[in-house]
């Protein structure tokens, strides 16, 4: 089965984001004065083939621990949703 | 002292590292590709600066699964020396044979000058020849070299004498104008608990020579020699 992964990096919320306050300044700057708080971070998308949703989970979740993410400053969340395959995208047309 | 200069794609320090140790120490060295897996012949491992595999991710987080990285841990568990400047440093941090992490710099602006070192440890093997306090001139050229670890660790580390170098005014003041990049504690290099493996963000190998505007660089150098002397007498 194929799978999508949407994987969200932030830093923790107690590691200083220089790029986050740099775009605060730069959106206050320009009129947006409602703006109090800005946090960069990553979005990474993963197109996965696995069994099942269960087993590619676990795997997003070890990769997200081994790399995507530095635990050290990094929190890390994801979404996964099957992807419907060319294969099944053809039948239902049919 | 064979020193082994590990590259990486990306890596933009290792002729200067190669100068430094080679023709201005007139030591032998040899590159180390990114897959080898063997350090045998090796004695002072370096990991130069760069921007290994274009620091996509995060700056260290692909080359740390480099084959080599194996190689490197390894011969950092028997003892060996293992010195990473700037984005070696950054590398040995993602390996976790250093803890805490360099974030963007706090004024987000890439910091290409010089600047001075305090030494707060006189006897690692990469400083026994420096006085402590002794204040040294090496430049910086970095973007990310923030240096933040989580207040246990950064307690343990100071607690545990493993901050080796610190930014500081030319009179060896520690202050926030003397911080190039807002690194905690204005922290600028560590050891590990053994003290065989140090990570520094200014590069010690572009300060080998009057002619480039300084020589401090050397006394890492020099001290490494010396240490592995000892050792092998």
């Amino acid at each position: 089965m194929i799978f999508r992964a949407e994987v969200f990096v932030t830093l923790k919320p107690v590691v200083n984001d220089p790029q986050g306050s740099t775009i605060r300044s730069g959106l206050r700057s320009i009129g947006f004065d409602t703006v109090r708080d800005v946090r960069c971070g990553k979005y990474l998308v993963l197109t996965i083939e696995d069994a099942d949703e269960g087993a590619a989970r676990a795997r997003v979740d070890e990769m997200a621990r081994e790399i995507l993410a530095n635990p050290v400053i990094e929190d890390y969340r994801f979404e996964l949703e099957p992807v419907a395959s060319p294969a099944s995208a053809g039948e239902r047309r049919a | 002292m064979r020193t082994g200069i590990v590259v990486f794609p990306g890596t933009w320090s290792d002729r200067d590292c190669a100068h430094a140790v080679g023709d201005v120490l007139e030591q032998p060295y040899r590159f180390v590709d990114h897959r080898e897996r063997r350090l045998e012949d090796i004695d002072l491992v370096v990991l130069p600066g760069g921007f290994s595999y274009g620091d996509y991710l995060r700056c260290g987080a692909i080359a740390r699964f480099a084959p080599v990285m194996e190689a490197v841990a390894a011969f950092a568990d028997r003892g060996g020396l293992v010195l990473g400047i700037c984005n070696g440093f950054q590398v040995l941090q993602e390996a976790r044979l250093l803890p805490g992490a360099l974030l963007r710099n706090a004024s987000c602006e890439f910091r290409c000058e010089w600047v001075n070192l305090r030494v707060e440890q006189g006897d690692t093997p990469f400083t026994r020849d420096c006085r402590p306090g002794q204040v040294l001139r090496i430049p910086i050229s970095h973007g990310e070299g923030n240096f933040y670890a989580d207040p246990p660790t950064l307690e343990a580390l100071e607690a545990g004498g493993q901050v080796v170098f610190r930014y500081c005014t030319a009179e060896g003041r520690i202050s926030e104008v003397a911080n190039p990049n807002g690194s905690l504690a204005n922290i600028a290099g560590i050891v590990n608990k053994r003290g065989n493996v140090l990570g520094m963000m200014p590069h010690p190998e572009r300060a080998c020579e009057e002619m480039l505007g300084g020589r401090d660089g050397l006394f890492l150098f020099r001290s490494a020699m010396r240490a592995l002397q000892v050792v092998a007498a």
